[in-house]
C-alpha cells in the first residue's frame, strides 16, 4: 500500500507536464530540474492550489483528486503542509500568530489559548521558542523557514511540499539550515516532496531522486544511481562533481 | 565633495522650478488663512449656511466611501489577480473618470438617470428621480472618487504574494478566509491609503454635483457648493467655509501620510 500516489497531467507553456509518482514510506523524494521543467506547478497541483487537466492524487488511502471521478477535495479539507518559495509567511502576524494559523480557521479551529499552546509546542520541537512574539519582518532567512517549517507541521500533515526550502538562504546559512532540516524532517513521520536545485540538499536528506526534464520525469532513483549512470546530459550536469 | 560640476548650472534651475512650485501650491493656502479674522470666523461658523452644508457633505460622502469600498474592494481584487485581457481593459474604463471632466461627468449622470436619460424610463416606472436629490450627489462623489481606490487597492493587491494565499489555503482556511485573513491585511496599508484619496476627492467634488445635483441649500449643497454660493454675495463668508474644507483636507493628508508608515511600523516591530 503507498503512502501517497500522485499523477499529474497538464499544459504548461510549450509542453505537457506528465508526472506520475508514489511512495511505499515517509520517504523524502527530491524534485530536480531545469527552471521551467513544471516541478512547482507539479506541487501546487500536489496542494490543490492548481487544478490539471487530469490529476490522480492519493494520500494515505484517501482520494484528494481525482479526474476520473470527477472528485477534487478543497485544499482546505485536505491535510498537506505547503511550504513555497520564499516560505510566503504572513507578514501581518507574529510568528506564533504565523504558527497557530492552521489551528484558528476551518474544521481544526481551536480556542486561542489551546492553538497557542500547540504553536509553542512545534516551534519548541524546531528549537525556535525563542522567535514565538517576533515579527516576521525582523527575522532572518534561516528562522523565516524554520517558522514556515513550524506552521506547516502544525496541522501534522500527511504530505509536506517543499518548494526550494533553501533557495533563498546565503551560502554559509544554507549549509547550517540544511543540516538542520535534514535533522528535523529524519524525525517527522510524514513523507516529504521536495523541489531543490543542489544536488547537495539530496545527500544531507538521502533523499529518492526524480528529475524532470520538459514536463517528463527522464531518470530517478537514489543519487548514487544517478552519479555512476546519469540518463540524460542535465542528469549528469546536476549530479555531476560540484 | 558637492553636486559634480557638469550638473550645477541645471540644478540651479531645477532650484528655482521647485521654489516656484512650492510657492504656487502653499501661497494660495496661506493667503486664505491670512484674509480671515477670528470674528468672521465666528460669523462664518454660525452662518446659516455652514452646518447644513458640512453636515451634507460629511454624511454624503461617508455614504459615497462605504459605497466605494464595499464595491471597489472585489473589482480591485479581481483587476490584481486576473491576467486576462478583460481585465485589462476594465482597468483602463475604471480609469475614465479620473480624465473626464467633472462637468462632463455630471452632464453625462443626468444623461443616465435624468427623466430623459438611458435609465429614466426604468427609474420612472418605478417612481423614482434621481437627479437634484442627496442620492444624485452620493452618486456623483461615487463615480468621480471610486477611481482613486480602485486603481490604489488593486496596486496593494497585486503585491499579495499568490503563495501566501495557497499556504493560507492549506491551512485550512476557505477561500473567503484567506482573501479577509490574510490578502486585506497585507494590503491594508494600501486600501487605507486609497480610500483616503477617494474620501478627499469627494469631499471636495463640485463640478458633477452643481449639474447633477444642483445646489440646494439643506439638500444638495454640500461644503464646495456652499463656497461657490456664499462667494456671490460674502467673500469673507467664502473664505472661511474654505478654511474649514482646507482644515479637513490637511487632516486627510496627515492621516495618509502618518497611517501606512505607522501600521508598517508596527509590523516591522
Amino acid at each position: 500500500m503507498s503512502r501517497w500516489s500522485a499523477t499529474v497531467k497538464a499544459r504548461l507553456g510549450g509542453f505537457l507536464l506528465h508526472v506520475d509518482l508514489e511512495a511505499q514510506d515517509a520517504s523524502i523524494v527530491a524534485l530536480i530540474g531545469a527552471n521551467g521543467s513544471g516541478k512547482t506547478t507539479f506541487l501546487r497541483a500536489v496542494a490543490g492550489a492548481v487544478i490539471p487537466e487530469i490529476a490522480e492524487i492519493t494520500v494515505e488511502q484517501t482520494v484528494l483528486s481525482s479526474t476520473q471521478a470527477g472528485l477534487h477535495v478543497p485544499m482546505e479539507h485536505q491535510r498537506i503542509g505547503y511550504l513555497p518559495q520564499g516560505y510566503g509567511l504572513f507578514s501581518h502576524l507574529n510568528v506564533i500568530d504565523n504558527v497557530a494559523f492552521g489551528l484558528s480557521t476551518g474544521r481544526r479551529r481551536q480556542g486561542r489559548a489551546q492553538r497557542q499552546d500547540q504553536a509553542r509546542r512545534v516551534l519548541q520541537d524546531l528549537g525556535c521558542e525563542a522567535l514565538a512574539e517576533r515579527r516576521i519582518g525582523g527575522l532572518s532567512g534561516g528562522e523565516q523557514q524554520r517558522v514556515a517549517l513550524a506552521r506547516a507541521l502544525v496541522i501534522e500533515p500527511q504530505l509536506l511540499l517543499l518548494d526550494e526550502p533553501l533557495a533563498a538562504l546565503d551560502a554559509t546559512t544554507r549549509r547550517k539550515v540544511r543540516g538542520m532540516l535534514a535533522a528535523r524532517l529524519a524525525n517527522i513521520p510524514c513523507p516529504t516532496i521536495m523541489v531543490t536545485h543542489d544536488v547537495r540538499d539530496i545527500a544531507a536528506l538521502d533523499a529518492h531522486v526524480v528529475v524532470l526534464e520538459q514536463g517528463r520525469v527522464v531518470q530517478s532513483g537514489a543519487l548514487q544511481t544517478l552519479q555512476s549512470a546519469p540518463a540524460t546530459e542535465f542528469v549528469a550536469e546536476f549530479v555531476g562533481p560540484h | 565633495m558637492s553636486g559634480p560640476a557638469i550638473t550645477r548650472g541645471l540644478s540651479t534651475m531645477a532650484g528655482l522650478a521647485c521654489v516656484l512650485l512650492i510657492g504656487l501650491l502653499i501661497l494660495p493656502v496661506v493667503a486664505l488663512a491670512w484674509s480671515s479674522s477670528p470674528s468672521a470666523m465666528l460669523a462664518g461658523l454660525t452662518h446659516p449656511m455652514f452646518a447644513p452644508a458640512l453636515v451634507l457633505s460629511l454624511r454624503t460622502t461617508l455614504c459615497s466611501l462605504t459605497l466605494t469600498v464595499a464595491l471597489g474592494t472585489p473589482l480591485a481584487w479581481w483587476l490584481a489577480v486576473s491576467d486576462s485581457r478583460t481585465a485589462r481593459a476594465v482597468a483602463v474604463l475604471v480609469d475614465l473618470p479620473i480624465v473626464i471632466p467633472p462637468a462632463v461627468m455630471g452632464v453625462a449622470l443626468l444623461q443616465t438617470f435624468g427623466r430623459q436619460g438611458l435609465l429614466g424610463p426604468l427609474l420612472g416606472s418605478i417612481d423614482v428621480a434621481v437627479p437634484f436629490t442627496d442620492s444624485a450627489v452620493i452618486i456623483a462623489q461615487l463615480v468621480v472618487s471610486a477611481p482613486f481606490f480602485v486603481q490604489a487597492a488593486a496596486n496593494a493587491f497585486a503585491k499579495v504574494d499568490a503563495d501566501t494565499l495557497i499556504v493560507a489555503r492549506t491551512l485550512g482556511a476557505s477561500a473567503p478566509a484567506a482573501f479577509f485573513r490574510v490578502a486585506v491585511p497585507i494590503a491594508l496599508p494600501g486600501l487605507v491609503a486609497g480610500a483616503s484619496l477617494a474620501w478627499a476627492r469627494a469631499l471636495g467634488e463640485f463640478g458633477a454635483t452643481l449639474l447633477f445635483a444642483g445646489n440646494m441649500p439643506g439638500s444638495t449643497q454640500t461644503m464646495p457648493l456652499a463656497i461657490f454660493s456664499a462667494l456671490e454675495s460674502d467673500v469673507q463668508l467664502a473664505v472661511v467655509f474654505s478654511l474649514v474644507l482646507s482644515a479637513l483636507g490637511v487632516m486627510l493628508l496627515a492621516g495618509l501620510r502618518v497611517l501606512p508608515t505607522v501600521m508598517y511600523a508596527a509590523r516591522s516591530r
